[in-house]
């Protein structure tokens, strides 16, 4: 987008739907997620996953980083992926 | 010092009457791990406590076993819904702990081996309310449980009392801990049902 100088300027959020719909709708377990801590890529479906407590916690089976938590409230669910420093969505 | 209670253990007690809202009581003792459980040995085992101005103090394990030890009785309240009555335990008390730590702090960030954390004002730490402990049922604390040491808050849920406990910082303002930065509650009180915020 630009404005009327020729500049470039940026958009609200809502610019995010179309493609981040696509993203959420992924079946994240085949997403390669990359740990924060060690840098170890590999398919969230082979991450240890322990859920008997308050909330969800994946770590990374290599060096037991927390890479996702995942806690679901009244208000709403809260999702921290901070230990991941990126996530692969395979084609 | 404290609010013991001895001989409360296995005191039968009318169903419903010393249960928190929406708790149900359970006779065994579940295990509830957000990760791996830390082998910590008690020959490098260590707490510190850290003020608001970066005062540290430490205790090794044999500094701990020469405090004042308690017996407390208490009943557990798990966020999770479970509740255990007459559980016994021994160890430190925060009082004895903290008793010449100089600070002006209102919070406290418990941290643990393995990384966790939990916060709580630091007032619920004192006053017979909390201690570190060692020895569950007269047998030193099982690491699945929080061995070689934990803390123990049994008037907030269950996971404030930090399991595997290395350190305690002291602070102005409140910090949220690993759960509570997800959601739940800042205090954690079973009798007013505060699971999550907002409650
Ligand atoms: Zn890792």
């Amino acid at each position: 987008m630009q404005d009327t100088t020729g500049a470039q300027t940026h958009e609200d959020g809502n610019a995010l739907a179309g493609p981040l719909s696509a993203v959420f709708a992924h079946d994240m377990t085949t997403a390669v997620g990359r740990c924060l801590s060690c840098a170890a890529e590999r398919p969230l479906a082979e991450v240890s996953v322990w859920s008997h407590g308050p909330g969800l916690v994946a770590r990374c089976p290599g060096c037991d980083a927390v890479l996702l938590r995942l806690v679901r409230t009244p208000r709403g669910s809260w999702l921290d992926m901070t230990g991941l420093s990126r996530v692969l969505l395979p084609v | 010092m404290g609010s013991l209670t001895p001989g409360f253990h296995g005191r039968p007690r009318p169903q419903g009457v010393a249960l928190p809202p929406g708790q149900y009581v359970t006779e065994d003792f579940p295990v509830l791990s957000a990760g791996p459980t830390p082998r910590v040995d008690t020959a490098t085992w260590q707490l510190d406590v850290v003020t608001e101005t970066g005062a540290t103090h430490s205790w090794s394990w044999a500094d701990l076993m020469r405090l004042d030890q308690e017996e407390p009785t208490v009943d557990l309240h798990c966020v999770t819904r479970w509740s255990k009555f007459g559980t016994s335990w021994r160890g430190v008390s925060l009082d004895t702990l903290l008793a010449d730590v100089a600070s002006a702090a209102d919070f406290a960030l418990v941290g643990a081996y393995g990384g966790y954390t939990t916060n709580l004002p630091l007032a619920d730490l004192l006053g017979g309310k909390a201690w570190i402990v060692h020895t569950y049922d007269g047998a030193p604390l099982h690491p699945v449980h929080g061995g070689p040491a934990r803390l123990l808050v049994p008037h907030l849920y269950l996971w404030k009392s930090a399991k595997w406990v290395r350190s305690i910082r002291l602070m102005v303002q409140d910090s949220p801990g690993f759960w509570e930065q997800l959601g739940y509650h800042d205090y954690g009180d079973p009798w007013r049902e505060q699971r999550y915020q907002g409650d």
